[in-house]
C-alpha cells in the first residue's frame, strides 16, 4: 500500500472545485477508492449528492470515464458496463487495445440500502467483477435529509422529525453489510474515511479480488448531521470508537474486525455534537439514549463473537 | 434451437423469428428478463448462447428495470445491445426508457405487445408500447412474423445511424403474431451481418485514455438544448428509416415504407389500424370492394417519429376515416393513434371526417365482421356528412 506521502503526490481522479459541501465525507472516500484501482477504472454513481455535486453540465470533476443514469440502478448499470467490457475484450475491440479495467459503483445509503437493494442483490448474485461502494451518511441528504433505512436510531430527519409524540426515527438501522455478505461474495467490508490506511487497504483488496466486492463506508455530512465542516473526520472516528460503526471485513466467509478501539467510548460522545441527536440529550429522553447505547453494545458484542469465525 | 429451412423458408412463430434475427445479428450484450408473451425470445436466445451459436454475453438480470439499466451501461460502454419484453416489463422499464433515449444510446428492443394490468391479462393490446410513445424511442410496428423479422434487422441500422443515435422498439402482437407459425423467408447469416455491419461507438466508457462523463446533471441553462437536439434527431430518423428500408428492399427484395396502404388510392372510406389486425381488415376490404364499396386501409409501420405529412397526404382525399386503436388513452377523447391522425389531417383542405374506435383490448377478438361494421358506419358518415358518435369501443 502507498504511504500517505506517496498518496498525496498522485493525481486526483476526482478533482477539486466540485460542489459537494465543505466538510463532506464523500470526496475523500471516492479519492481513496479510485486510487486503490492502481490503473484504468470506470465508475458509475447513483443519483444523490455525489452525482449532483460533481457533474453539473458543462463541468465534471471526474478524470475517469464515469456515468450516472438513475437512482436505484447503479449495480445494474455497472453490470452492463462490465459485461460490455467482457464482450468487447473477447472480440479484441477494446479502445486503445487490451487492458485490465476495474469497475466501481458508488451509491448513497438511500440508493443502496433502500431503492437500490434489488439491483445490488441481483448484481452480486450474478457475480459481476466490480466493487460497490456505499457512502453511508445516514439519510437522503441530496433531497433534504429524509430518513433512510440506514438512518441511526432516533435521529431527527425531515421525514422522521423529533416530534412531541414520536421522537425521531423509531427503527434500528438495516445491517446492509451483513445482508450483502449473505450473498456469499468474496469480500465485504465496513470502513471510515478517518482511517485512510484501513480504507485504502480494503479498497485495494476489493479491487484485486475477482468477482463482486462491497464496501460500506461511513460518510460524515455536516449539513444533515448539523455539525461543523472542520470536525467531520473527528465524528467519523468517534462513530468507530463508540462501536456504532465497527471496522471489519468478511473475506471468503471469514469475519475479521480490523480495528478494535482500546477504550470503547460512550455513544453519547458521538451523539452530543450532532444536531440530529440534540433531542436525545434532554432529560426526558434519557431512556432513548440508554436504549440506543444498549443496542450498540449488543451489536458490538455480536460482532466480537463472530470475530475470526466463518459466518 | 435448430431451425429447419427449405430454400430459405421456415415455419416460425414470431418469437422464434425474433430470436433467430437476434442470433444472426449476434449483439455484444443481451440483458434479459422473461415475461409472457415474449418469454420465448429470451429462452431461445439463451439456447443460442448456451450452444455457442452466438458470442453474445447474456445477463439474466433480476428485473426489467435492471435489464434496461444494464442495456444503458453496456451501450454507453460501446456494445451493441438488444433485449425483449412485454407489458409490465416495458412499464417497469419506463423510467429507464427516457434515460436511454436522452443519452442517445442505440439500444434495440422487441416489444411483444400485451395489455397492461389491471386487471392482469396476458393477451394482446398496444397499451404497453403506446404508454412508451413519448419516451423518445423510435417505434416500428409489424403486421406479420416476416415483417417483425425484417424490422428487427433494419432496426439495428436505423438506431446506429450517425444522424439518429436513438433507441428503437420493434412491436409485434402478443400471441397473434408471437405464437402463430408463419412460413417466412429467412436471410442467411452472412446477409444479415453484411446488412447490419459492425458497430463502432464513437464515445465509450471503455476508452479509459479519453475519459468521458455521461449523464451529467443539466440545469435550465442547457437541458432544453439537449432535448431540442434529441427532438431533431427523432425527426431526422424518418429519412433514415426510408433509406434503410430502401437498401433492404434492394438487397433482399422485400419493400417497406413508413406505412402500408391497401386498396387505399381510390377509396372514399378508410380504416387506419396497426399490426396484425390489418390482416383481418384487408379481408373486410376485399369483401366490401366486391360489393362495390370504395374502401381501403392504411397500416402505419413507423409510429415514432410520426410521419404526419406523408400520412395526411395519403388520407387527405378520403371522405371518412376510422382510426382503430388497440389502446385507450383514458382521456375521454379516443385512442392515441386517433388523436395523432386527426391532428395530422387538420391542415387538409377537404378535412375528412375522422372517428375513433377502440377495439380488441386484452386480446378480445377483432373479426372481419367488426371491420365491416366500421366501414358501414363510415359509409353513413360519408353520405350524411354527419358524425353521430365520434368515439366508442367496439368488439364489446
Ligand atoms: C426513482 C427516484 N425516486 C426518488 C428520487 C429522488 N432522490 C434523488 S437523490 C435521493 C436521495 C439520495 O439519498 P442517498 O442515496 O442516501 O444519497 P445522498 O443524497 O445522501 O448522497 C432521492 C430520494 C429519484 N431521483 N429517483
Ligand atoms: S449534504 Fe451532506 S452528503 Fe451532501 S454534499 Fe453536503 S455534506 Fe455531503
Ligand atoms: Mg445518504
Amino acid at each position: 500500500m502507498a504511504t500517505l506521502k506517496e498518496l498525496s503526490k498522485q493525481n486526483e481522479l476526482l478533482t477539486g472545485g466540485h460542489r459537494l459541501c465543505s466538510g463532506c465525507g464523500i470526496p475523500p472516500i471516492v479519492r481513496l477508492v479510485l486510487r486503490a484501482a492502481g490503473g484504468p477504472v470506470v465508475a458509475t454513481t447513483a443519483t444523490g449528492c455525489l452525482e449532483v455535486g460533481t457533474t453539473i453540465y458543462p463541468y465534471t470533476a471526474w478524470r475517469i470515464p464515469w456515468i450516472h443514469s438513475a437512482f436505484e440502478n447503479a449495480a445494474a448499470t455497472i453490470s452492463g458496463i462490465e459485461t460490455a467490457y467482457k464482450a468487447l475484450k473477447k472480440k479484441g475491440k477494446l479502445p486503445g487495445g487490451d487492458k485490465d479495467i476495474k469497475f466501481v459503483a458508488f451509491g448513497g445509503d438511500g440508493g443502496t440500502y433502500d431503492i437500490g437493494i434489488q439491483a445490488l442483490s441481483g448484481a452480486l448474485e450474478r457475480g459481476h467483477n466490480f466493487l460497490y461502494v456505499c457512502y453511508d451518511n445516514g439519510a437522503y441528504m441530496n433531497t433534504g435529509i429524509q430518513r433512510s433505512s440506514a438512518t441511526p436510531f432516533f435521529s431527527n430527519t425531515t421525514t422522521s422529525p423529533a416530534g412531541e409524540v414520536i421522537v425521531g426515527k423509531q427503527e434500528w438501522r438495516k445491517d446492509l453489510t451483513r445482508i450483502v455478505a449473505a450473498h456469499n461474495i468474496p469480500y465485504a467490508a465496513q470502513a471510515s474515511p478517518h482511517n485512510w490506511a484501513d480504507l485504502s487497504k480494503k479498497a485495494e483488496k476489493a479491487m484485486r479480488i475477482q468477482g463482486p466486492t462491497f464496501m460500506n463506508v461511513m460518510s460524515p455530512c455536516p449539513l444533515g448531521w448539523y455539525t461543523k465542516p472542520e470536525d467531520s473526520i473527528k465524528w467519523a472516528k468517534l462513530s468507530v470508537d463508540t462501536c456504532y460503526w465497527p471496522l471489519y471485513e468478511i473475506e471468503d466467509g471469514i469475519l475479521k474486525i480490523t480495528y478494535k478501539p482500546k477504550e470503547k467510548k460512550p455513544l453519547e460522545e458521538w451523539l452530543k455534537p450532532q444536531g440530529r441527536f440534540k433531542h436525545l440529550l434532554k432529560p426526558e429522553n434519557r431512556n432513548l439514549l440508554e436504549k440506543f447505547q444498549a443496542r450498540v453494545d449488543l451489536e458490538w458484542q455480536r460482532l466480537l463473537d463472530l470475530d475470526g469465525k466463518r459466518i | 434451437m435448430a431451425i429447419t429451412m427449405t430454400k430459405g423458408q421456415a415455419g416460425l412463430t414470431g418469437n422464434s423469428a425474433i430470436a433467430y434475427a437476434m442470433k444472426q445479428i449476434n449483439p455484444d450484450v443481451c440483458p434479459a428478463y422473461p415475461i409472457t408473451p415474449s418469454t420465448a425470445v429470451i429462452e431461445e436466445f439463451a439456447s443460442y448462447v448456451a450452444d455457442g451459436d452466438v458470442t453474445t454475453e447474456l445477463i439474466t438480470v433480476e428485473s426489467e428495470h435492471s435489464a434496461m439499466s444494464a442495456c444503458i451501461g453496456a451501450s454507453a460502454a460501446g456494445a451493441r445491445v438488444m433485449t425483449a419484453t412485454s407489458s409490465q416489463g416495458l412499464a417497469l422499464m419506463w423510467e429507464m426508457l427516457y434515460i436511454a433515449s436522452g443519452m442517445r444510446l442505440p439500444i434495440i428492443l422487441t416489444d411483444v405487445n400485451r395489455a397492461l394490468s389491471a386487471p392482469i391479462n396476458i393477451h394482446c393490446d398496444h397499451s404497453d408500447s403506446m404508454g412508451a410513445r413519448d419516451s423518445g424511442w423510435i417505434q416500428l410496428y409489424s403486421e406479420t412474423v416476416q415483417e417483425a423479422y425484417d424490422n428487427l434487422i433494419q432496426a439495428v441500422r436505423i438506431a446506429e445511424d450517425e444522424n439518429v443515435q436513438l433507441p428503437i422498439m420493434v412491436c409485434l402482437d402478443g400471441f397473434i403474431t408471437s405464437h402463430a407459425i408463419e412460413n417466412i423467408t429467412l436471410l442467411s447469416d452472412a446477409e444479415v451481418q453484411g446488412f447490419v455491419g459492425e458497430y463502432n461507438a464513437k464515445t465509450t466508457l471503455l476508452d479509459t485514455d479519453h475519459p468521458v462523463t455521461m449523464g451529467a446533471m443539466s440545469l435550465p441553462d442547457n437541458y432544453i438544448d439537449f432535448k431540442h437536439q434529441q427532438s431533431e434527431a427523432m425527426a431526422r430518423s424518418k429519412d433514415t428509416v426510408l433509406k434503410v428500408a430502401e437498401d433492404f428492399g434492394k438487397r433482399f427484395g422485400r419493400k417497406y415504407g413508413l406505412f402500408e396502404t391497401y386498396r387505399l388510392e381510390d377509396a372514399d372510406l378508410a380504416i387506419v389500424i396497426l399490426n396484425s389486425a390489418a390482416g383481418t381488415t384487408k379481408v373486410a376490404v376485399d369483401e366490401l370492394r366486391k360489393k362495390g364499396l370504395k374502401v381501403g386501409l392504411l397500416r402505419p409501420r413507423l409510429f415514432r417519429p410520426f410521419p404526419f405529412k406523408e400520412l395526411a397526404e395519403a388520407l387527405k382525399d378520403k371522405k371518412a376515416i376510422a382510426v382503430l386503436d388497440r389502446a385507450d388513452s383514458m382521456n375521454g377523447f379516443g385512442g392515441p393513434l386517433f388523436n395523432e391522425f386527426r391532428s395530422a389531417l387538420y391542415d387538409a383542405e377537404k378535412r375528412p371526417k375522422v372517428v375513433s374506435r377502440i377495439y380488441g383490448l386484452g386480446g378480445r377478438d377483432y373479426k372481419v365482421k367488426d371491420a365491416v361494421a366500421v366501414f358501414e358506419e363510415l359509409k353513413t358518415i360519408a353520405e350524411t356528412g354527419r358524425v353521430d358518435t365520434l368515439q366508442k369501443y367496439i368488439t364489446l
